[in-house]
């Protein structure tokens, strides 16, 4: 027999519709709109997402320049997302899980997370460098919206358990392409998850624009398909990102169940230091969307509401730079890697053939010359 | 192997039902587990005893629920998720390769995954395409799995209950073509008595057994084709050979010493399992033979193993599985003829 209430339950389609056009509370001038759906965030918050964005830009920046040094394998940079991430990490309690994708180191640093360890992955000395249960941080990882369902898994077990906390879960526009997406977002809708996808629609999936990977209207009425509210914020306004994304956690903590925000933003770099842009798109197209700069639109608010001076956004600068400069000096030591630890991981017990593979490996090692080696430093 | 005790599907049933009862953590779900029980019915029963919150049906997604299962094991809860059939837990192949088995690894120990995926596999019941498939090999070359298939229903009962109390992830692999044969009375615990003992230590999932003692040859197998062996040995008996058996059990790890110590008993060695033999599981079991028993061995190894074919239909499926005879036919191939040690005790077919 068919269960009449879960279709009772399905909420009407105009109630899920995104509004039209993104939420927007201060314009790419930096002035504050009037009417806007939600309250504009109060001052303090606002200033430290103005501080966030521009000591995440510097990290970002200092993380590309690390690549060119060779002490990154690779960087996928976050530059023009800014408003994106740190406006929807700050929305973050602390009880709340987050789970980045690869472009999110900046978000990872906005959480709290040691600027190295938020590197370890790209440096290529291990896979993730982070504790996770610390900051309440998934691993990163390169497979595409595959993660989505493991955050879905992991607010339904806090639902089950009852604790109240919600899940944000970051996707990138190429990524909503993925069938794991599509049932990630079913999962959410059916157990009722507190979870938040969070796409940042940069435009651009590598080479490909988003008009190829979908025809809907916006990726917010993808949300109407699974029964769930799809909202679109301007990503590059760092106050609408973060009301958007604080009114969804909130009410999914409540138990109202998962949202999607689609956050229209821009990728400004190349996909990563290994790409060419200029193959796939015109400068022209970059250079609109500079005007549109988050740090820069926040800033000019700022400085209008009389939270922002000269001597203020100097000393956020200068704080951002030695934040830099000390990531710089740890970059630049050379990580000490423990072969033994490519054994110490695989299973809670190490089988019988790893255990002979790490004593073939040590002898290997020995031969060689090579000291014995002693435990990780980062553990 | 013809007993009256319980049958492997009671096993499984008990094994869930003693975890859930065990483990508060423990979670149960998957494609119709529910109410209905699971198309093979050895969910039977757990919704009605332990609630929707226990055992509940999922949507119809494989990389869905081996997905959520992943952020449920990540806080903590412990979940045994049904694949209906082989072929239908391909869709989870991702979740499983570079997820589920890889995540202690990425993390450094520090997200540990307990999640059983039971995959009912292998033929001989008549389905139709992709309701077929022997698997096996897809998960034991992925590092960080372990894969278990039970022979027996007793074996059933405590590798799918040592299976859930384990850390690691875990692929259950369930010869489903055996589900309704009946082991021994009193072999499996809770099924007739009610008693509902202790998870068995995890030692458990990293041993191969000696089933049939025998001093000729060592036939090796594992899941549905145990009990072929055990009736190739029988009748290699009648033939004047005396045949051992070994019971894998855990396909990952292997168990080297089990194995290598019974072919160093009997000189001769015959893998037997349903899936094609090409890059099969057999072909692992071969190599790792040939380095660790080379001087004791009177002969090659060999395979017996379905065709390098797709799953045949189900009017074709019994050419297709290797059955006693074709075992009995790898046994006489065993170079008997050539000159043998004395003291080894071989005996030749005429």
């Amino acid at each position: 027999m068919a269960d009449m209430t879960s279709t009772d339950e399905r909420a009407a389609a105009h109630d899920l519709l995104p509004p039209p056009g993104p939420i927007r509370l201060i314009d790419a001038d930096g002035v504050r709109l009037d009417g806007t759906a939600h309250p504009l965030p109060p001052l303090d918050v606002l200033v430290r997402l103005h501080r966030r964005m521009v000591t995440g830009r510097r990290f970002d920046r200092q993380s590309a320049a690390l690549t060119r040094q060779g002490r990154l394998a690779v960087y996928p940079s976050s530059l023009g997302q800014e408003a994106c991430q740190v406006g929807a990490v700050l929305a973050m309690d602390e009880a709340d899980w987050l789970f980045p994708t690869y472009r999110d180191c900046v978000a990872l640093v906005a959480r709290g997370l040691d600027p190295v360890e938020a590197l370890t992955l790209l440096r290529g000395d291990w896979h993730c460098g982070y504790d996770p249960y610390l900051h309440r941080v998934a691993p990163q990882c390169t497979p595409l919206a595959t993660a989505a369902l493991h955050a879905v898994g992991l607010a339904d077990a806090a639902r089950r358990r009852g604790d109240e906390l919600a899940v944000l879960a970051f996707l990138g526009d190429g990524a909503t392409s993925e069938g794991d997406a599509h049932e990630a977002l079913n999962f959410a809708a059916v157990y009722r998850a507190p979870v938040v996808f969070f796409v940042q629609n940069n435009q651009w999936a590598i080479s490909v624009p988003l008009s190829r990977q979908t025809k809907a209207p916006t990726l917010a009425h993808k949300a109407v398909g699974y029964g769930m509210p799809g909202v679109q914020v301007d990503g590059n306004d760092a106050a609408a990102v973060h009301a958007v994304v604080a009114h969804a956690l909130h009410a999914a903590r409540a138990g109202a169940g998962p949202a999607l925000v689609e956050a229209v933003t821009y990728r400004m770099d190349p996909h990563t230091n290994a790409d060419d842009a200029g193959r796939y798109r015109d400068e022209a197209e970059v250079a609109e969307w500079r005007r549109r700069d988050p740090i820069a639109r926040l800033e000019r608010y700022l400085r209008t509401a009389g939270a922002l001076d000269d001597a203020a956004l100097h000393a956020v600068e200068e704080a951002a730079e030695r934040e830099a400069a000390e990531l710089r000096a740890r970059m630049a030591q050379e990580p000490r890697v423990e072969p033994a630890d490519l054994f110490a991981h695989v299973l809670a017990r190490p089988s019988a053939q790893l255990r002979g593979q790490a004593a073939l490996l040590a002898e290997e090692l020995a031969a060689e010359g090579g000291a014995p080696a002693g435990p990780q430093e980062a553990r | 192997m013809s007993a009256n005790g319980p049958t492997m599907a009671q096993a499984l049933t008990a094994a869930l039902r003693d975890s859930l009862r065990a483990d508060p953590s423990v979670l149960v779900y998957g494609e119709d587990v529910g109410p209905l029980g699971g198309v093979f019915r050895i969910t039977d029963g757990l919704t009605a005893e332990f609630g929707e919150e226990r055992c509940f049906d999922t949507p119809l997604a494989e990389a869905g629920i081996v997905g959520t299962a992943i952020g449920h094991a990540m806080y903590g809860l412990r979940p045994v998720v049904e694949m209906q059939f082989d072929a239908f837990a391909y869709p989870a192949f991702e979740q499983i390769t570079s997820h589920l088995a890889k995540t202690r690894n990425r993390t450094r120990g520090r997200i540990a995954l307990p999640v059983v995926v039971r995959v009912p596999y292998g033929g001989g019941i008549g389905g139709v395409e992709h309701h077929s498939d022997s698997s096996e090999v897809y998960y034991t070359h992925t590092p960080g799995l372990r894969v278990v298939t039970p022979g027996t229903p007793a074996d059933a009962y405590r590798l799918l209950r040592a299976a859930i109390a384990c850390d690691d992830p875990v692929i259950f692999l369930e010869p489903k073509r055996r589900y309704w044969s009946a082991g021994e009375p009193g072999s499996v615990p809770g099924a007739a008595s009610g008693e509902s003992p202790p998870a068995p230590q995890p030692e458990e999932l990293d041993r191969a057994e000696v089933r049939r003692s025998g001093t000729d040859v060592t036939l090796i197998a594992y899941g549905p084709t145990l009990a072929t062996a055990l009736e190739a040995a029988e009748a290699a008996e009648e033939e004047g050979w005396s045949a051992e058996v070994v019971d894998l059990r855990t396909l990952a790890p292997f168990d080297d010493a089990t194995v290598t110590a019974s072919v160093r008993r009997t000189g001769r060695a015959v893998v037997v399992h349903e899936a094609a033999a090409f890059c099969g599981y057999g072909a692992e079991v071969a190599a790792r033979i040939t380095e660790s028993c080379f001087h004791w061995l009177e002969a090659p190894v060999l395979r017996v193993g379905g065709f390098d074919i797709p799953y045949p239909p189900p009017k074709l499926e019994h050419h297709h599985l290797p059955g006693v005879d074709r075992v009995l036919d790898a046994v006489a191939r065993l170079q008997w003829d050539a000159p043998v040690p004395a003291a080894s005790g071989g005996r030749g077919r005429s």
